[in-house]
């Protein structure tokens, strides 16, 4: 079971799964959790990357191995950014707004 | 000419709709001159009809279109010229033009005279509309429309109380009867699958009229009653004629109009036009024939001594629809529809003048009138050509008429009705002699109101003038004279005799008829022209019957203590049941809603981390439920 051009270092799938559902589990912990909005936003980068992993690991699998999962993940990557950016900007203005970037504070939507 | 009659409904219907797009700030002369001329033309139209029937009977006819097919049934709609429709529609197109022209002075410088024509030309219609009508179903569409004109009409003034409640009270009444012509109709297209008259009568005469749970002849006598129901609230019979009084709260050329001659025949007519359904059974016709002879006489009773000139004349009304229910049901059918058509005439002339007297002098209470006479010439001769007619004096048109329904009471062999006749006959002459005199007659006793009265301008007293020439004249369409033209003209729709009998004149009678009514009119003299007898003193010693009379046999009470207020009971039973069963439950259901959002609103926190952990958890159980229960995510 080879890559293309083969493995650097062979690490088997399950490995790489299970890298993933860490990841993700950490991140959805944190995001669930934290209170700092920036913290927030990271965790939500580390539930992102384990998706990532996760594409690039079964791009590996399959009848016919290709790339798409690893072009798939640059896509991911480049809205990521792109979501980050906004999400900065966002708390950035909240912060103006509401001098707190504390998560309980955002509460607008209260009974 | 026959195929055009569809013409006669319509150009009434022309005017409404025209009145209705100039507005209601239309020059009082465009809005009359508009419905007069088209009136006249309907008027023409229907003349023409009838003399086109007349020269060549055989040529009536059905034209009709598809509307509905329910399974194997369908109903049409159209238009039928028989004889009857024919007679009925140059009744209404010349009362209604010329009560047109009469309304042009009466309901001069009213705020809505021009929604006052709107309304009468849209009653003109729907009146037209069911004369033509081919089947029972267009019929019941229209007698609710002219029921509906009538209600608009009564209330013209509103802003009355009085009028208002007039309105109401009209409506209800002959709704009561309503219900029993819908019952009527429903059981005969029923029982005979077609609401088309041929096919109700074809039925009814062959006995296959026949539903399940009751026998054919029985059921022929059910549906006559019922028809006979609704006939009588519209004909303003006993025990349904309250209503009649109490719209003489509208303006008076509607109570010519609509509460004398014409939709109030309605009624009349609907029995005439359901005749071989009443001969089918005899007992619907007796109950006619009493009915009539009751409202005959109670209505002339209570005429006696009422206060107000129009609800004399309205009490005549009633009483002489009876003579029409009267001569219907004991077989004389030419004889009513001919009394009918005299009716028309000398009663709308009746009302017209009254209603000339109550411009004039600004009140309808006799006993603030008097002496008239002397400043409205043309009012009091022609109010007088009509009192001559109503209490038929040789040779007016009431004389011929009424003198024919009341022998054939006495030839048909009904001695009790006979009688009720003959004394409603006398009582009638009286008391509208009484109005005539007081009105006319003597001193004014209201000299304030009298400096004021004068004659009206053309557009009143030429109508006045037609009506009494009319009323002089039109018994002589169905004398010895032309032969019974009239009768013989009826008669020709149905020409195996099944609709009814025709007597011959009967000289003595006439001579008796004629008497009671001369003796009639004189005792009035005597009392109210040169007082040899004092109607104060004949009042006290009669006390009794007089308050009977005038209290109009207290029948309005007995019908607020009993219908009335048995309907406020249900009304308050089934009040309490909505209001407090039925709402209850939509109260609780409403409460229910709001408790559940009062409750639920507690989880909106506004915490995003919250909604997450939920939903998050809510997407495991889900997945749970897929993977262990369902059998896998996809």
């Amino acid at each position: 079971m080879t890559g293309l051009g083969g493995p650097l270092f062979p690490i088997p799938t399950g490995s790489l799964l299970a890298l993933g559902a860490l990841l993700f589990c950490i991140g959805l912990f944190g995001a669930l959790t934290r209170k700092n909005l920036i913290i927030v936003l990271v965790s939500i980068e580390l539930m992102l990357n384990a998706a990532n992993i996760n594409l690039v690991t079964f791009s590996r699998l399959g009848v016919n191995p290709s790339l798409s999962g690893q072009v798939f993940s640059l896509f991911t990557i480049t809205v990521a950014a792109a979501e980050i950016a906004v999400g900065l900007a966002l708390l950035l203005a909240i912060f103006r707004l509401r001098r707190s970037s504390e998560v309980q504070d955002l509460n607008v939507h209260k009974w | 000419m026959v195929e055009y009659a569809w013409l006669a409904p319509v150009l009434p219907l022309v005017g409404y709709v025209f009145l209705l797009a100039l507005g209601r700030r239309a020059a009082e002369g465009l809005v009359a001159g508009v419905s007069v001329i088209l009136t006249f033309l309907s008027f023409l139209v229907s003349l023409a009809v009838f003399t086109a029937l007349g020269a060549h009977p055989d040529v009536t006819g059905t034209y009709t279109m598809r509307w509905l097919t329910l399974g194997a049934h369908s109903i049409d709609v159209g238009f039928q010229v028989t004889h009857l429709n024919a007679l009925m529609l140059v009744v209404v197109s010349a009362v209604s033009t010329l009560v047109f022209l009469f309304s042009k002075g009466y309901m001069h410088k009213d705020e809505r005279f021009p929604v006052f024509y709107q309304y009468l030309n849209l009653f003109v219609f729907s009146m037209m509309a069911l004369v033509v009508s081919p089947n029972l179903l267009q019929l019941y569409i229209f007698w609710e429309m002219v029921g509906l004109c009538s209600y608009l009409l009564i209330g013209f003034w509103y802003f009355k109380p009085e009028a208002a409640l007039a309105a109401k009270k009209s409506f209800i009444v002959t709704r009561l009867g309503d219900v029993g012509l819908f019952i009527g109709i429903i059981l005969l297209f029923l029982s005979s699958g077609s609401f088309d008259y041929s096919t109700v009568f074809q039925a009814a005469t062959t006995g296959h009229l026949g539903l399940s749970w009751i026998t054919p002849a029985d059921l022929t006598t059910l549906t006559g009653i019922l028809v006979f129901v609704g006939a009588a609230g519209k004909s303003a019979q006993f025990p349904l004629h309250v209503w009649l009084p109490d719209a003489m709260e509208g303006p008076t050329p509607v109570s010519a109009l609509i509460h004398a001659a014409t939709m109030v025949a309605a009624g009349v007519y609907l029995v005439a036009r359901m005749y071989p359904l009443f001969v089918a059974s005899g007992t619907a016709l007796t109950v006619v024939a009493w009915v009539g002879g009751i409202t005959a006489l109670l209505g002339a009773l209570i005429a006696l001594t009422q206060r107000d000139i129009k609800r004399v004349i309205a009490y005549s009304t009633i009483s002489q629809l009876g003579y029409m229910m009267m001569g219907l049901g004991v077989g004389a059918y030419a004889y009513g529809m001919f009394h009918l058509f005299t009716h028309a005439f000398f009663k709308a002339l009746l009302f017209l003048a009254a209603g000339s007297v109550i411009h004039a002098v600004d009140t309808q209470d006799l006993f603030e009138m008097g002496g008239l006479g002397k400043k409205m010439r043309i009012t009091q001769w022609t109010f007088l050509f009509g009192a001559l007619s109503l209490s038929g004096v040789f040779p007016w048109a009431g004389f011929w008429s009424k003198d024919s329904i009341i022998n054939a009471t006495l030839q048909s062999g009904h001695m009790t009705l006979f009688w009720i006749a003959e004394i409603a006959a006398f009582c009638t002459a009286f008391y509208i002699f009484r109005v005539y005199f007081l009105t006319f007659h003597g001193k004014p006793r209201d000299e304030s109101k009298m400096a004021h009265a004068h004659e009206g301008s053309w557009v009143m007293t030429v109508p006045l003038i037609i009506l009494a020439v009319m009323a002089f004249i039109a018994g002589l369409f169905n004398t010895g004279l032309n032969n019974f033209g009239l009768q013989r003209y009826l008669m020709a729709d149905s020409p195996t005799g099944l609709i009814g009998k025709v007597y011959p004149d009967n000289v003595p009678l006439m001579i008796i008829s004629v008497t009671v009514a001369l003796v009639g009119i004189g005792l009035a003299a005597l009392m109210y022209w040169k007082p040899v007898i004092s109607a104060e003193k004949l009042a006290r010693n009669l006390s009794g019957l007089y308050r009977l009379s005038f209290n109009k046999f207290y029948l309005d009470e007995i019908y607020y203590g009993v219908v009335v207020w048995t309907g406020k009971l249900i009304a308050g039973i089934v009040d309490f049941f909505d209001r407090y069963i039925l709402d209850l439950i939509v109260r609780m259901l409403g409460r229910l809603g709001y408790m559940g959002g009062v409750g639920l609103k507690y989880t909106q926190t506004g915490q995003v981390q919250t909604y997450s952990v939920i939903a998050f958890f809510g997407i495991m159980i889900l997945l749970a439920i897929a993977m262990f229960h369902v059998g896998g995510v996809f």
